[in-house]
């Protein structure tokens, strides 16, 4: 039986490790806010001239999304942090079902990149970003949370396949940067040519800039159901991906 | 009553008989355990029992493997070959009933850096188990032990080496273990915490009964701590018994010359034709 004290604890590990590390927190809006500002600004009269609409408006959802792509994989690979300094020994050796660990990371890293996510929510709203429906944000904390629990377990999954930080450039050039720049974050996949509208369509990411563009500009492309269908099936696939591989981790 | 038990390196070599001086069951038994990593043999076919109560101790130089020996002991490697039984329990098909069963401090550290000493503490509560009703008291009794009581809520970063060492020694005694590993316990630390620590540890051996397996390469701390020492060299183990016994039958003196005969070489010359050859390796690297 799943002891959820052990999942709570592992969760709240982490939970604590964001908190304190204030220099995390802020280093982590910094991208995001580059994004907004340079794109936002720079480009923003260029695409209401093709588009007819406010660029900014356009990039908060994808910023938000990036802010909890980024923070989600990392926190995954964290996994390598402790095995590097140890701290792995200490769960892989305790009375408990990997799964649980597992779980525990994985809920701990979604729930710190949704914190984040909704700080650089805060920040869109600071340059004049304002969603159409307040009252469908619960709906946006539901979808910005299923992004922040796949992107978690693919990190700890990778994670559990690496053994030292040597692969880490590997991860941010071949996986995160093209996951957020071909997602649409930046860009109307709409008006783009056939070739990146498909190879878009098997990025899960794409799915949930879709998503919270439909919940908070009101926009129509892919479909809110389909949005959440993707999400929540990823989701579940690759946190039993995760898990498996978590428990083939030798220290 | 005397009774025996054997520890044997491999196949070809001849069994060694010890004498054991209680009668208490074995609480680890290995037989014929062997691992290999990519055509290396890290341990070659070992056996030997440990009883309830004892302090034993694997004495040998870097890179013997000692290391991976406990790794499998406690369920952190598969062994390649060979048979476990910690607790009555097989790491391999009983793996949370043989967690349950010890308490391990690992060669590095496994703290977490960014919580408290005392944040350390309950997360292995959480993880072990102790009811909620002790664990406050059973913490607070560690901690007094350990001397860290009034830093408790201090980040494990801001810790000395020492310190370090006397929470992972605290923390993983947390849930009364039967079984306590150490590997390299006192590595690194000067000469008045070392005798801190061990002598921590001999009264938790003498008030619990707890069984203390732990490894060294250093003579005296083996000679003075253990009551059964395993020669391990190579993977293989070259000899096991009391430090009177080793002596006997070697019929030297000194552990040290006990050690010499058995092994052929001098363990502080290995320890540092070690420390050489990681030197050179870091040169080599620098290109130098």
């Amino acid at each position: 039986m799943i002891k959820i004290q052990v999942i709570y604890i592992m969760w709240l590990r982490q939970i604590k490790r964001y908190w304190r590390s204030k220099s995390r927190i802020i280093g982590s809006i910094g991208q995001p806010l580059l994004f907004l500002v340079s794109l936002g600004f720079g480009m923003g009269s260029m695409y209401s001239k093709t588009q007819g609409g406010n660029y900014i408006n356009f990039l908060a959802p994808g910023v938000m999304s990036q802010a909890i792509l980024f923070m989600a994989i990392f926190s995954g690979v964290e996994l390598i942090w402790d095995r590097q300094f140890g701290f792995l020994k200490e769960t892989l050796a305790a009375p408990v079902s990997r799964l649980e660990i597992v779980l525990g990371r994985v809920l701990g890293g979604a729930t710190i990149s949704l914190f984040q996510g909704l700080i650089v929510f805060s920040l869109t709203l600071l340059l004049g970003f304002r969603p159409v429906s307040w009252l469908m944000m619960p709906v946006a904390l539901v979808l910005m949370f299923l992004i922040a629990l796949l992107y978690s377990a693919l990190g700890t999954g990778i994670a559990s396949l690496m053994k030292d930080f040597h692969g880490f450039q590997l991860i941010m050039n071949f996986l995160v940067m093209p996951t957020y720049f071909l997602s649409g974050a930046l860009f109307p996949l709409a008006d783009s040519p056939q070739v990146l509208q498909m190879i878009s369509r098997v990025n899960p990411l794409t799915y949930g800039v879709d998503g919270l563009r439909e919940i908070m500009l009101g926009s129509h492309y892919l479909g809110l159901g389909l949005d959440f269908l993707v999400l929540g099936v990823v989701a579940s696939v690759l946190l039993v991906i995760s898990s498996y591989l978590f428990t083939k981790i030798e220290a | 009553m005397s009774h025996s038990s054997t520890a044997t390196s491999s196949d070809d070599q001849a069994s060694i008989t010890v004498t054991l001086e209680n009668n208490r069951p074995s609480i680890i038994q290995v037989k014929n355990l062997t691992k290999k990593f990519n055509g290396f043999t890290a341990v070659d076919n070992i056996s030997f029992k440990v009883k309830k109560g004892e302090i034993f101790a694997f004495l040998g130089p870097n890179g013997a493997g000692k290391t991976t020996t406990i790794k499998m002991l406690t369920t952190l490697l598969r062994p390649t070959k060979g048979e476990i039984a910690i607790n009555s329990f097989d790491p391999a098909t009983q793996q949370d009933q043989v967690r349950q069963s010890f308490g391990i401090v690992f060669q590095d550290s496994s703290l977490d850096d960014e919580l408290t000493a005392l944040e350390n503490m309950r997360f292995h509560a959480v993880l072990y188990q102790v009811p909620k009703e002790e664990r406050k008291k059973r913490i607070k009794q560690l901690l007094d032990i350990v001397d860290l009581w009034a830093r408790k809520d201090s980040l494990v970063k801001t810790y000395s080496g020492g310190m370090r060492r006397r929470l992972e020694i605290a923390r993983a005694l947390l849930h009364h273990p039967q079984i306590f590993f150490m590997d390299e316990p006192t590595l690194g630390l000067d000469p008045q915490t070392r005798n801190r620590i061990w002598q921590h540890i001999h009264e938790l051996n003498e008030k619990y009964q707890t069984t203390i397996f732990f490894t060294t390469h250093y003579l005296e701390e083996a000679e003075k701590m253990a009551d059964y020492i395993a020669i391990i060299d190579h993977g293989k183990i070259a000899d096991v018994g009391t430090v009177k016994e080793l002596k006997k039958k070697t019929k030297t003196d000194s552990l040290e010359a006990a050690y010499l005969q058995i092994t052929g070489k001098d363990i502080r010359e290995e320890t540092v034709s070690n420390l050489e050859k990681m030197r050179m390796r870091v040169k080599k690297r620098r290109g130098r």
